[in-house]
């Protein structure tokens, strides 16, 4: 076969196995065997697909093999066991599988219930993670790997255990009950945004690969988006992701170091990205009710997002969001992030004392950034030695040198 | 990576016709396909070249605006998406499924920063040594 109808063929895998294996798990209630019998249909299609060509609609064409397959294995079980009335019942709602074109709404069903089922709270995180990107991604194992920067062993491996917890814990195929959804929710929220992170935190230069997570993230958000528009957080989440990917060409510089936010380049920011980050947010804030921390961080991105320059931010708003925030999720790097904030809203000696209420928190004790904000704070409050000495001390905590050397800078300039 | 899919124009865009309900659902229902596969980041169609203008850059003066229309119909575009995809292969697969009983469209990769490789480096270098001052 042609190198070109072999990616034809993936980019048709890439498409329609999500679907394709959603319809099948409900049918055969079992996720590897629906993915055995979805990967059998692709095999069918690569001897196939070169000889005739790929057909106008190839979802269905591969949902019908598929399903004549299903239904051939059930049918013979059912010999074995005819007096098994479930298995009845199973056969004849396969029935309607006969026709391919199955309803949108039971399509879009089956779809949410395999986001919930491999983002199951049973399923270590790394494994819901390599099964949500096999599973709905349509990626291979080898791509995974590659964007995890970990061997093709490790995630088939987190893949086969991830299959067997969740038969052995017989996880069914349904979406949870009202009583379970907002949890079940959030672990489905933290699989994506932990994605969206691997590649976000990876800088350009180290693989290229990598900036490919963001987009799986983000898409499958936006896939989620449409199948629970009801959910404020999940269009927090979209929201966030699409207004941080919007400022991955000015993040890094040419060396790859990181740029702070206040220092990036704002006409290098994704306009597109933008407008679709603040749709989202409209989208949550529509739907009322109160926000919760994806759609918070959100709103705080898109204060920054909507400020032409860093000096428009409206400090303000988003110390009133970091407020929220911190009584939501009261980390300490939120109460970092909410000092640095009211510093610049109420002026630096308001912030100064929040973050030296930090000084005694243990998880920040070799936290570079602490020392920094103190040191900015203590500069504008024209206490010059001692923000010096802050800026060493940042430094001394730093990890890579770029940051080192910028911080010993600042500390030079402290000279007045 | 994303693309950008570029709906040539032709003497019945250039007419200024519009579409007609039918043609719209079957657009309608290929969009919100795109919408809930998480891949359209943007689409907008175009009105005829004759609401356009053209504008020649050279020369040191001004630019010479020309309005439109303007003959060359196959030069001409008359609408576009913006799609998120793994390769072009996977963009010429979902938009098989267009339905457009004739006409041309065009596949274009849209530049991420990446792809600027060696060519960013100097107005990056430029922007860094500005934000150290």
């Amino acid at each position: 076969m042609s190198a070109d109808a072999k990616a034809a063929i993936d980019a048709v895998w890439r498409i329609e196995s999500p679907r394709l294996i959603a319809g099948l798990a409900r049918m055969v209630r079992n996720l590897d065997r629906a993915e055995e019998l979805a990967q059998d249909a692709f095999v069918s299609a690569l001897v196939q697909w070169p000889e005739t060509g790929i057909p106008r609609n190839p979802g269905a064409w591969l949902a019908t093999v598929a399903k004549r397959r299903a239904i051939d294995a059930i049918r013979r079980q059912k010999r074995l066991e005819v007096k098994q009335t479930a298995m009845h019942r199973e056969l004849e709602s396969t029935q309607e599988f006969d026709d391919p074109f199955a309803a949108t709404d039971d399509i879009d069903d089956d779809l949410l219930r395999l986001i919930f089922v491999a983002c199951h709270p049973v399923l270590a995180t790394e494994s819901r993670v390599a099964l949500t990107l096999r599973l709905l991604g349509g990626l291979t194992t080898t791509e995974i790997a590659r964007a995890f920067l970990v061997s093709e062993a490790t995630i088939a491996q987190r893949i086969v255990r991830a299959k067997r917890t969740l038969s052995e814990a017989r996880v069914p195929f349904e979406t949870p009950d009202a009583s379970k959804r907002a949890p079940r929710l959030s672990s489905v929220l933290e699989v994506l945004y932990l994605i969206f992170n691997e590649g976000y935190s990876a800088t350009a230069g180290d693989d290229v690969m990598r900036p490919g997570l963001c987009e799986d993230a983000l898409r499958l958000g936006r896939v989620l988006a449409e199948l629970v528009a009801d959910e404020t957080e999940v269009h927090g989440l979209v929201a966030l992701m699409e207004i941080q990917a919007s400022r991955s060409k000015a993040r890094v510089d040419a060396l790859g170091a990181p740029i702070l936010l206040m220092e990036q380049d704002r006409t290098r920011w994704d306009r597109v990205l933008v407008a679709r980050g603040l749709t989202a947010l409209r989208r949550a804030e529509k739907l009322g009710g109160t926000f919760g921390p994806y759609a918070l961080q959100a709103a705080i991105a898109a204060c920054h997002a909507r400020a032409r320059t860093g000096a428009e931010t409206d400090w303000a708003r988003i110390a009133a969001l970091y407020d929220a925030l911190a009584a939501l999720a009261p980390s300490p790097v939120v109460r970092l992030n909410r000092a640095v904030a009211i510093g610049m809203a109420f002026g630096p000696a308001a912030g100064l004392e929040l973050a030296d209420a930090l000084v005694s928190e243990p998880s920040l004790r070799a936290y570079h950034l602490l020392p920094s904000v103190r040191a900015d704070l203590l500069k504008k409050l024209n206490r010059f030695s001692e923000a010096r000495s802050e800026f060493e001390r940042a430094a001394s905590l730093a990890r890579n040198t770029r940051d080192r050397d910028l911080l010993l800078e600042r500390a030079a300039a402290c000279r007045f | 990576m994303r693309f950008m899919v570029i709906v040539k124009a032709n003497a019945d865009t250039e007419s200024g016709r519009l579409p007609t309900a039918e043609e719209l659902g079957a657009m309608h229902e290929f969009n919100e396909g795109l919408v809930k596969d998480g891949v359209l980041l943007a689409a907008d169609g175009l009105h005829a070249s004759s609401k356009g203008a053209r504008m020649r850059f050279g020369g040191g003066g001004k630019p010479v605006v020309t309005d439109g229309p303007f003959a060359e119909t196959k030069e001409l575009i008359a609408g576009f998406w913006l799609v998120q995809a793994k390769s072009k292969e996977e963009t010429i697969e979902r938009f098989s499924r267009c339905p457009f009983e004739s006409g041309e469209i065009e596949i274009r990769q849209v530049f991420e920063a990446d792809d600027f490789g060696d060519a960013l480096s100097p107005q990056a270098r430029e922007f860094e040594a500005r934000r150290r001052g």
